[in-house]
This record gives C-alpha cells, sequence and structure tokens, in this order.
C-alpha cells in the first residue's frame, strides 16, 4: 500500500507541465480578459466586443465556416467510409493510407498548394482565363469561398479517420436479417443502419467543427489578418506591434473557449448516446 | 441463391453513387498535392495544361540553402527533444494511474477533453499574458507547451499498449516475484509497450513537425522552424515555397507509411497473443 503510494512521485513531473503549461496560462487569460489595459477589473471588454460589430462579426464568420466545413467534411467522410465498407478490405486499407497522407497537409502546406492552385496567379485561374472560363471572376482564394474549400479539405481525412470505424458497428448480419425480413436495402439504411450510425457521425461533426473554430494557421497563411475570423482577430491582438491589445485577446479567448467547451460536451453526450446503442 | 445474386447486382448499383464521391474526394485531396509537386518540377508555368519545362533547379537551391537546413535542423531538433521528454512526463504517469490508481482515469479523461477544447490560438494567449515579461526564454515555454500538446496522443497510444498486455496483472506478479514496482515498470512493462510507445513517438514528431501557431507566436523570428520558413517562401518564391512543401509531403509521407505499418503490425501481434 505503502509502495503504491510512492509510485505517485512519478506523476509530479507531469503536474508541473499542466499546472504550468495549461492550469496556469488558462486562469491568466481567464483573469486578463476582465481587467483594462491599465490593470482594474472590469467587463468592458466583453461590452466592447457585443457592442462592436467587427467582433460580432468575427464570431459570426467563424461559426459559418465551421458549421458549413463540418457539415461538408462529415457528410464527404460518410459517403467515404460508405464506399469503403462495399469494398474489400485491402482496397479500403489503401483509401484509408491515402486520406492519412493528406492529412498531413494542413496549415501553411495546405493554404500554399491552394496559391499555387487558385491563387490570384494560380494554374487553374489562370488556364480558364484561355479558356474563356474566367473562373477568377467568380472564386477569389483569399476570400470565404477559398477558405471554405481550405477548411473542408483539412476537415475530410480527419472525418473518414473517425465515421470509417463506425459502420464495423453495422454488421453484414443485421442487413441480412432485414432483407430475410423482406426489407429493401433502402430501408434498411432509413430505418436501421442511419439511425445506428448518426450519434457517431455527428459526434464527428462536433470534432470537426470544434477542429475548425481553433484553426489558424490556414487563414492566416491565405489572407494574413484580412478575413476576419475569430482566431485570426485573437491572432493579430495579442501579437500585433501596434494595434496589440491583450486584454481584448484574452476576452475574444475566453469566448471562443467557451464556444469549444460547450461543442466537446455536446460530443460527450452524442458518444454516451452511441455506446448505448451500440451495445443494445 | 437467385435472390442473393440480385440483392448484390443492385447493392453493386447503388454503390455507385458514394464510389463517384470517393472518387470526387480522392481527387480533390490530391489535385493541390501533386500540382505542387509539378510546379517544384517546372521552369515556368503560366495558361498552359502542363509545365513548360522541367528543372531540379529548384531542389538543388534549396538543399544548398543554409537558412533551409538550418531550420530543418532546428526543427528536427526541437521536435524529436520535445517528444522524448513528453514521453518521459506522460508514460509514468500513465502507467501510475492505469496501474495503481485506475480510479483517478476518469479525471484523466475530463483532462483529455479539455486539452481538445484548449487550441493552440488560445495557448498562445495565456501563455504570452504569464510568460512573457518574466525573463524566461519562450523557447522554453514552447517545449513546456508542446508537451501538453502530445497528452492525448501519447496518452491513447500508451493506454492501448497497456491494456494490451494486461500491466495490472504483470506489475502484480513482479512484485509477488520480489521485484519493486519502480523495477517492474522499467523491466517488464516498458519492454512490452515499446512498440505502442514508438508509435506514438513518431506521432508526436509529425505532430510538431507541423505545428506552426505557438512557435510562431511564442517565439518568432528569433528561431525558425522549418515551418516558418515556408511561410515566408510563400510570400516570396512560389518555386522554391512549392519544392519545400513538396519535400515536407514526402517526409511526412514516409512517416505516415511507415507509422501505418507498425500499428499494423503491433495490432496484428496483440491479435496473435
Amino acid at each position: 500500500m505503502n509502495n503504491k503510494n510512492k509510485m505517485l512521485i512519478y506523476t509530479l513531473p507531469f503536474l508541473f507541465f499542466l499546472l504550468l503549461f495549461l492550469f496556469v496560462p488558462l486562469i491568466s487569460m481567464i483573469i486578463s480578459s476582465i481587467k483594462n489595459a491599465g490593470g482594474a477589473f472590469t467587463l468592458e471588454n466583453y461590452a466592447e466586443i457585443f457592442g462592436n460589430f467587427f467582433y460580432i462579426q468575427s464570431f459570426i464568420n467563424s461559426i459559418g465556416i465551421s458549421l458549413l466545413s463540418s457539415l461538408v467534411g462529415a457528410a464527404a467522410g460518410a459517403f467515404v467510409s460508405h464506399a469503403m465498407h462495399s469494398m474489400s478490405s485491402s482496397a479500403s486499407q489503401k483509401i484509408l493510407v491515402c486520406t492519412n497522407l493528406t492529412a498531413n497537409f494542413a496549415g501553411v502546406p495546405l493554404a500554399f498548394s491552394f496559391i499555387v492552385l487558385l491563387g490570384n496567379s494560380g494554374i487553374l485561374i489562370l488556364l480558364s482565363e484561355k479558356l474563356g472560363i474566367h473562373l477568377g471572376e467568380s472564386f477569389n482564394l483569399y476570400s470565404w469561398s477559398g477558405i471554405c474549400l481550405t477548411y473542408v479539405y483539412f476537415q475530410i481525412p480527419l472525418a473518414v479517420m473517425l465515421i470509417f470505424p463506425l459502420y464495423n458497428a453495422i454488421s453484414e448480419s443485421w442487413l441480412e436479417s432485414a432483407t430475410l425480413l423482406g426489407a429493401h436495402k433502402a430501408q434498411f439504411w432509413r430505418r436501421v443502419g442511419i439511425p445506428t450510425l448518426l450519434p457517431g457521425i455527428l459526434g464527428t461533426t462536433s470534432i470537426l467543427f470544434a477542429n475548425s473554430m481553433g484553426a489558424y494557421v490556414t487563414a492566416y497563411t491565405l489572407t494574413g489578418s484580412a478575413y476576419n475570423l475569430l482566431a485570426v482577430r485573437i491572432g493579430s491582438l495579442i501579437s500585433g506591434d501596434i494595434f496589440a491589445r491583450p486584454e481584448l485577446g484574452s476576452a475574444l479567448g475566453v469566448c471562443l473557449g467557451a464556444i469549444l467547451v460547450g461543442t466537446v460536451l455536446l460530443n460527450q453526450m452524442l458518444m454516451r448516446r452511441l455506446q448505448k446503442d451500440v451495445q443494445i | 441463391m437467385n435472390d442473393m445474386n440480385v440483392s448484390i447486382k443492385t447493392r453493386r448499383k447503388q454503390m455507385g453513387a458514394s464510389k463517384v464521391i470517393l472518387l470526387l474526394v480522392l481527387a480533390y485531396l490530391f489535385i493541390p498535392v501533386l500540382v505542387t509537386v509539378l510546379f517544384s518540377f517546372a521552369t515556368q508555368w503560366h495558361h498552359t495544361l502542363l509545365p513548360e519545362g522541367l528543372t531540379l533547379d529548384t531542389y538543388r537551391s534549396l538543399f544548398t540553402d543554409i537558412t533551409v537546413l538550418r531550420a530543418l535542423g532546428r526543427s528536427t531538433v526541437l521536435c524529436a527533444g520535445t517528444t522524448l521528454l513528453a514521453l518521459g512526463v506522460i508514460v509514468p504517469m500513465e502507467f501510475v494511474v492505469l496501474t495503481f490508481f485506475p480510479r483517478l482515469e476518469k479525471l484523466l479523461q475530463s483532462l483529455l477533453m479539455l486539452t481538445y477544447a484548449v487550441p493552440g490560438i488560445i495557448l498562445a494567449i495565456g501563455l504570452i499574458r504569464t510568460y512573457s515579461s518574466t525573463g524566461i526564454p519562450m523557447l522554453i515555454i514552447v517545449v513546456g507547451v508542446y508537451v501538453i500538446l502530445l497528452l492525448p496522443i501519447i496518452y491513447q497510444a500508451v493506454k492501448n499498449s497497456l491494456l494490451t498486455i494486461k500491466a495490472p496483472e504483470l506489475v502484480h506478479s513482479a512484485t509477488l516475484l520480489g521485484s519493486s514496482p519502480l523495477q517492474a515498470f522499467l523491466k517488464v512493462i516498458l519492454p512490452c509497450i515499446a512498440p505502442g510507445v514508438l508509435v506514438a513517438a513518431l506521432l508526436s514528431f509529425s505532430i510538431l513537425f507541423g505545428e506552426f501557431t505557438l512557435i510562431n507566436m511564442l517565439v518568432g523570428g528569433k528561431f525558425k522552424t522549418l515551418q516558418m520558413i515556408l511561410y515566408e517562401t510563400t510570400n516570396k518564391d512560389a518555386h522554391a515555397a512549392s519544392a519545400l512543401t513538396s519535400a515536407y509531403f514526402l517526409m511526412m509521407g514516409l512517416l505516415t507509411l511507415f507509422l501505418i505499418k507498425r500499428s499494423n503490425a503491433t495490432t496484428r501481434k496483440g491479435e496473435r497473443g
């Protein structure tokens, strides 16, 4: 017993890191968010955020892009997993390797690749000019549409990684039994397949949503701080030399953190639901 | 029998739609990569379907560029060193909790959930507020926060290994035979979970190698990693940036392939045992 408690010494280094590099910074961010530049306690940072359309817009943009990219990403992940499920296991393993490979492609390299492809003098843009389609007039990589395109890109590998294993829950024998009982395939998916998968897919969507809300590098590489996203605003408020307003940045950080905690809790709820369903 | 054939046929037909989507998704994922790789070999590429000429000059100048090589060195040292530190901090803690205090595991799970809700940009705010005026070099702070960043990855990989080998029972037997828990960890558990730890290490390394937000915000130009050089190059020289991106993709790709092979091998071994 005494031996056992002695072993707790080996958790101390971890607790040290946890305290210094997670808890202390989080608490200091929260405290900083309720202070003004002079150091007095105030709620004016929050008042400024919710009274200034510029900051409200960054919430709207971030939530909009995150909703869109997580829904499209999860839908793509579900269709891809569905197709993989119907293949031989070696074929589906190969596809999984392919999507895993592109999972490394996020942030700076990803943004740059899309600049080469669809930037102002991107290959596809110039080519379309030559063909007379003028893609550049309707599509701008450095705006909403371009950011969505790059965000969906980094969501898909993660979506496939999370959704493909869910299909293991649906066994071939269920489909056979349903068919023997006279159900059509479409009926099987509507009544059994989709309801079984849905909590997991929604849980995945919530992870993708959080992933996109916190994403910073891709948008930063594409547009600097020109496109108004929450993470980008925070970045420029804390690191910009001239416009640095760390207290306001902290308040935005607390808001982002609150949204993410809510998302994670939602995910937990869905996952519990999934476990319950699968056990039955 | 006949019915079954029909059902297989209709199944194939219905799979058509999702197979088309699969192909579109794969094209979407790989076209940017392929175009970037092709661009890195191109002499010029404007207004044509394919590059006007091919060259290796971009790579030649890239691999002789001392700033790039130094950045590669810095990134490798930083990421490998931090990975080792994180393993040294997290693996013993996890062993102790899972073996001797399984009831604490719930707490640990909530902690993991918290780290999911705290992206790099949020950590950056808090760390700048806390440490930027203390005189502690910010590079040390980055190393510290990287350990936290790696917690979910290492935790999951090592947990699977510890569960597979039934660590608590092994430790119990070892202590009955007269060894101390520490000896049991070092001589029995650690060798058994080594393959899982290796997978965790490689995964950690590749995550840190791609990290940009924290190192750029906390340290910036004073310690330029490969990611920072890449960021700078994208605004200056598209050919050099595409060569750098391609080389990065190749390196990460090889690491991923090796990882997949390793983790497949360990699961298969686990199944046999």
